[in-house]
């Protein structure tokens, strides 16, 4: 009979993200539908995403102003102006403007066994350059709990999937699955 | 040109991407009646009927189910049941069952290759794109910023059981307390219904006897996280790992 083999080293690690968790008060989750941004957006370690703004989070809650990563983001998150116009007027520079244009969609409010869950997503052309969670279940404890858990791993999943060609997730549950179903919708809405 | 479809029925989310969408719309039928059918979160359904002890119709479907649930029983030594906490509960079978009743409408109206995803398990059936085969991500249940392995395959099932989201909920039959053995256990075989039944079995053994158990079994394979964060597979999980 064969026996189980012990391994250490099986974590995946190729896809290089960076998590912009940004909590606006003592809980990070605390207020159902207030905009709590678990925010994620695409590191500039990878080499193959051309026109990806890298960006490493968006403008709002101060984070510190980096020091300009190769292209800045046309659009800052919250003012939810779908910036379809090319780049902002202040670039100065002749910047390498990135062709696709980049929109915010909003998907679908989504009920789950445990409460609605809506997403925000940034799109720049097809890719997805940021997901912000507009509202998920934090009636209990236990949904804060979970959703501490999950929306920062659906998030790392969801900006993944599209650069790792992954193209389904097991292990995810209900919440999970109502988030996937809004980012599916803003995916349909944005025809990406 | 992939067709993708998402579908909230069962108390979660089906998702389906389809090289032909041609049977999207019987197959999301097929998951509503089976809903109305087997739901234990609707007090009208007939299994919530039944459990209620209540008399109900002869119905050839849910005998099947119900015939089904004692097979797994019995195949798994009790760590699966029909009747977790001692109420009929066919769940654990009627969800891996579903999706392999979309896999069987799609293949009907003529896809080739299509992946179900339903409540995080996962059916595929063909290829992603010509000469790319699917990838799954499983969900690190320690770390929500990574995946603990990516796995690749043509046809194959993939079901994951663990406490990270729904905390301890997968009750051992044996002791009649939570299973705390694994953080998750990922199962992968042919075919959902019997791989995502297992994987709750399996959850339930606990990681010395499940994973033997699944060493014991031609066709499916095992890949652990451990409440401490160590990982455990069995011999022959390495051929579905992707990179």
């Amino acid at each position: 009979m064969r026996r189980a083999i012990v391994t250490g080293t099986a974590t995946v690690s190729g896809v290089v993200l960076l998590l912009g968790l940004k909590p606006h008060s003592d809980t990070p989750l605390a207020g159902k539908g207030t905009n709590n941004n678990f925010t994620i957006t695409q590191s500039g370690a990878q080499g193959s995403q051309p026109g990806a703004p890298s960006a490493p989070s968006s403008s709002q809650s101060g984070s510190a102003p980096s020091s300009a990563p190769s292209s800045a983001p046309s659009s800052s998150a919250p003012s939810s102006a779908p910036s379809s116009a090319p780049a902002p007027a202040k670039s100065s520079a002749p910047a390498p403007a990135p062709a696709a244009t980049t929109k915010n969609v909003t998907g679908d409010a989504v009920d789950t066994r445990y409460g609605p869950v809506q997403l925000e997503v940034t799109f720049n052309g097809k890719k997805i350059t940021q997901i912000q969670v507009l509202q998920y279940p934090t009636e209990t404890g236990r949904d804060q709990e979970i959703n501490s858990y999950a929306i920062p791993q659906l998030n790392q999943q969801a900006m993944s999937a599209q650069s790792a060609n992954i193209d389904g997730v097991s292990g995810a549950t209900y919440t999970s699955q109502g988030y996937q179903q809004s980012l599916q919708s803003a995916i349909d809405k944005a025809g990406a | 040109m992939t067709v993708r479809h998402v579908e909230q029925v069962m108390g979660t989310v089906f998702s389906i991407a389809a090289d032909d969408g041609a049977g999207i719309p019987a197959a999301v039928a097929r998951l509503h009646a089976l809903d109305a059918k087997f739901s234990t979160y609707r007090d009208d359904s007939p299994i919530s009927r039944m459990a209620r002890g209540e008399a109900v119709e002869r119905d050839p479907e849910i005998a099947e189910v119900l015939r089904r649930c004692a097979e797994i029983e019995a195949d798994t030594d009790g760590a699966f049941t029909a009747y977790p906490a001692g109420r009929l509960d066919p769940s654990g079978w009627v969800k891996g069952w579903a999706i392999e009743e979309v896999d069987r409408l799609l293949t009907a109206a003529g896809s080739r290759n299509h992946l179900i995803v339903g409540g995080g398990d996962v059916q595929a059936r063909g290829e992603a794109e010509l000469g790319r085969p699917w990838t799954v991500g499983i969900a690190d249940p320690l770390h929500p910023d990574r995946y603990t392995a990516l796995v690749r395959g043509r046809d194959f099932a993939v079901a994951t059981s663990g406490t990270a989201e729904r905390g301890a909920h997968i009750i051992d039959p044996a002791t009649a307390e939570p299973a705390t053995g694994f953080a998750s256990v990922t199962l992968i075989g042919t075919r959902i219904a019997h791989t995502d039944a297992y994987a709750t079995a399996v959850f339930a053994m606990g990681p010395e006897r499940g994973l033997e158990w699944v060493e014991e079994r031609a066709g499916i394979e095992a890949y652990a996280v451990l409440p401490d964060g160590a990982t455990v597979e069995t011999a022959g999980f390495a051929r579905y790992l992707a990179g």
